[in-house]
């Protein structure tokens, strides 16, 4: 595909993936380049090798970014993606493997000092640990934060909410109370992969009948008769309370001209 | 309090021991909301731990629940400094998911706007980093210039600082063909005589050199190995500039030169920053002979809304622009990291598309986090008032270092 955008260009990828597969075959899950970014999936207890190998044999001397994605469905839920750049080749590379909650990733501080705050990062939102990070701390979110705030099954509005109360002198933590409901729009179009129901479209789940198309020949086709009239007669609504009680026929409507006459 | 307790030859075998400060939260020279445990020998800082997050406000969170357009505006107010300079990294990141064509008399703009962008930035850095210093009166005036660039800012979009001007597939609007004339206007008659004026106050000054040459030398291996990008990467004399090496919109087109230093302190930061307004003074320059006429936006109807004019008068267009505003644009499913030369450096952004009309994930490669975290290893052994000048030529703002 003809490269039409004008985002960064860095070193062709042509080759890389050959040369790079080659001396990390053996940690190599899957290699793929894909809207021209270089993407290598690796096993994550060999992550540490792979990236030492990539920074010492293959040049990418900077670890510019390490990210964390959450895809609940996955058995291994959590992707933790290494941005590698190239300095002298001029060159980024992407290399990533999958974690859960209780499977630990090596780190790399041992490689890249920077990796240190990346790693805590990505252990804060997401939940990750790290083996052998010295310093595995919280990083982002507040003191005594709980929960990891970047999973897909954490709430946007979060769970606690803090004030400065007045009466105590101090910031108080509260449960989140909110004014107005969290407005979520969902526009994606019906018709294009939306996943809930608009109103009428529990008729399209059954399969209407073609053979016996419905007719009123008789007359209990159309649905009158004796039954119909005696629901009919029933007051629609509970009517005003002494209506109720008397038991009797409301007294009849008064004549057109009263004999006892008007003023 | 304590930390440790050991016997000093020069106190007559009284025990002395380390302190424990807090640098911030509220600190006028911690640029922010920043907290620095400092643990202190008398003067000397033997270790610091910087305490980020204290403006952490989800936005990475809060993009996955908004549209790809809805979502831009959360980029200017990262760093809102250079507010423009994020949302370059942004729509480069939608547009190379897209692969989609940007207009050229949109690149222009934008590379326009991006370099008007840097010069507001360092405008504001070098003040707070002389202010740090102790010197206040070139504050002051350079400040004076920065309102100039916001107020370019707001006529061509509309707004100061949150401008929202760079759009997926070009810019929002045309500029007035006076604005253009302004800005060259602005920068032969004004711009450098009054800059000149204030770097000649601190350039040679004795007082800004005591306080600035030697501090927080890094080594050309230890800038790599931090993760060093932008200003910081250059004053330690590797001559790495992403507009340079890895050229975006028609940053290939320009013909600019890269400060280096040679120290790798300081001192060189602030002299990179103060040599690079004059090469983003170049591309300006460039960008205002050569802009062609032309579209400002991508002619792709189904990603950049149709003119007022237009949907006034087409069905089409009407439809593209209810669709546009309320269900956006479908990006294809896969992932890119995309960075530019904020500038504090190298600014990213990883964008995860899940082929919906809404980022599946936006990890946002703020510049600060690895300069700050080197914080600990540059100031060891250096005095406490040199932490301020340290962290004034790190460049830190915390809307983008915490987000």
């Amino acid at each position: 595909m003809a490269v039409l955008h004008s985002a960064p260009k860095f070193a062709s990828n042509e080759g890389v993936i050959d040369a790079i597969s080659e001396s990390i075959s053996v940690w190599l899950i899957g290699a793929a380049e894909t809207h021209g970014e270089v993407i290598f999936r690796v096993q994550r207890d060999s992550m540490a090798r792979v990236l030492e190998t990539l920074r010492d044999d293959h040049a990418y001397q900077q670890l510019m970014e390490i990210a964390g994605a959450d895809y609940p469905s996955r058995p291994e839920r959590f992707e933790i993606v290494y941005m590698l750049q190239s300095l002298t080749k001029n060159h980024r590379i992407m290399v990533k493997c999958s974690a859960s909650e209780d499977t630990p990733v090596p780190t790399v501080t041992t490689l890249w000092p920077n990796a240190g705050w990346l790693e805590r990062e990505v252990f804060d939102m997401f939940g990750v640990t790290f083996a052998g990070n010295p310093d595995l701390r919280r990083i982002l979110t507040d003191y005594g934060f709980e929960g990891h705030p970047f999973r897909k099954d954490f709430p946007l509005t979060g769970y606690t909410e803090l004030r400065y109360s007045e009466e105590e002198k101090r910031v108080v933590y509260e449960p989140v109370e909110l004014a107005q409901e969290m407005r979520s729009f969902d526009f994606l179009s019906p018709w294009e992969g939306a996943d809930y129901d608009l109103p009428g479209d529990e008729k399209s789940r059954g399969t209407p009948s073609v053979a016996d198309p419905k007719v009123t020949e008789k007359p209990s086709d159309t649905g009158a008769g004796a039954k119909a009239n005696e629901a009919a007669s029933k007051p629609v609504s509970p009517g005003s309370p002494d209506q109720k009680s008397s038991g009797k026929d409301a007294p009849p409507a008064p004549d057109a001209t009263s004999k006892e006459g008007g003023r | 309090m304590s930390m440790q307790l050991e016997e000093s030859p020069t106190t007559d075998g009284e025990v002395i021991s380390n302190y424990t400060i807090n640098f911030g939260p509220q600190h006028p020279a911690a640029h922010g909301v920043l907290r620095m445990v400092m643990e202190l020998d008398g003067e000397v800082i033997e270790r610091i731990d910087p305490h980020i997050g204290l403006l952490h406000r989800g936005t990475e969170k809060l993009i996955e629940h908004k549209t790809y357009l809805q979502a831009l505006p959360y980029f200017d107010r990262l760093d809102y400094c250079s507010p423009l300079a994020q949302e370059h990294s942004y729509v480069l990141a939608i547009e190379k998911l897209l692969n989609l064509e940007v207009p050229i008399r949109a690149q222009y703009l934008r590379v326009l706007f991006a370099e008007l962008t840097r010069i507001c930035n360092h405008m504001l850095n070098m003040g707070a980093h002389i202010l740090d210093v102790g010197a206040f009166t070139p504050n002051l005036w350079i400040m004076d210039l920065r309102e100039d660039c916001l107020n370019f800012f707001e006529r061509a979009s509309g707004a100061r600082m949150h401008s929202a001007y760079f759009r997926p597939g070009g810019v929002h609007q045309d500029v007035p063909e006076k604005l253009l004339v302004d800005i060259g206007d602005w920068l032969d008659n004004r711009f450098f005589q009054l800059f000149e004026d204030a770097m000649s106050l601190v350039m040679d000054n004795r007082i800004f050199k005591q306080r600035n040459v030697d501090i927080a030398v890094v080594s050309r291996d230890d800038a790599v190995a931090w993760g060093f990008s932008g200003p910081m990467i250059r004053a330690a004399g590797i001559p790495w500039d992403l507009r340079k090496s890895q050229p975006y919109d028609v940053y290939d087109r320009m013909e600019f030169d890269i400060p280096v230093g040679t120290n790798s302190d300081c001192y060189d930061r602030f002299m990179v920053r103060v040599k690079e307004v004059y090469e983003s003074a170049k591309i300006i320059r460039q960008c205002l002979r050569d802009m062609p006429q032309g579209p400002i936006a991508s002619t792709d109807g189904k990603v950049s809304p149709p003119k007022r004019g237009e949907m006034k008068q087409s069905m089409e267009s009407l439809i593209h622009h209810f669709k546009l505003y309320t269900e956006g644009f479908h990006v294809p499913a896969g992932e890119v990291y995309v960075a530019t030369e904020s500038p504090k450096g190298e600014f990213g952004v990883y964008l995860v598309s899940d082929g919906t009309n809404k980022p599946y994930r936006c990890k946002i490669r703020p510049t600060a986090f690895s300069h700050l975290q080197a914080m600990d290893f540059m100031s060891k052994g250096h005095m406490l008032p040199d932490a301020t000048a340290i962290l004034g030529a790190i460049d830190v703002v915390f809307g983008e270092c915490d987000r």
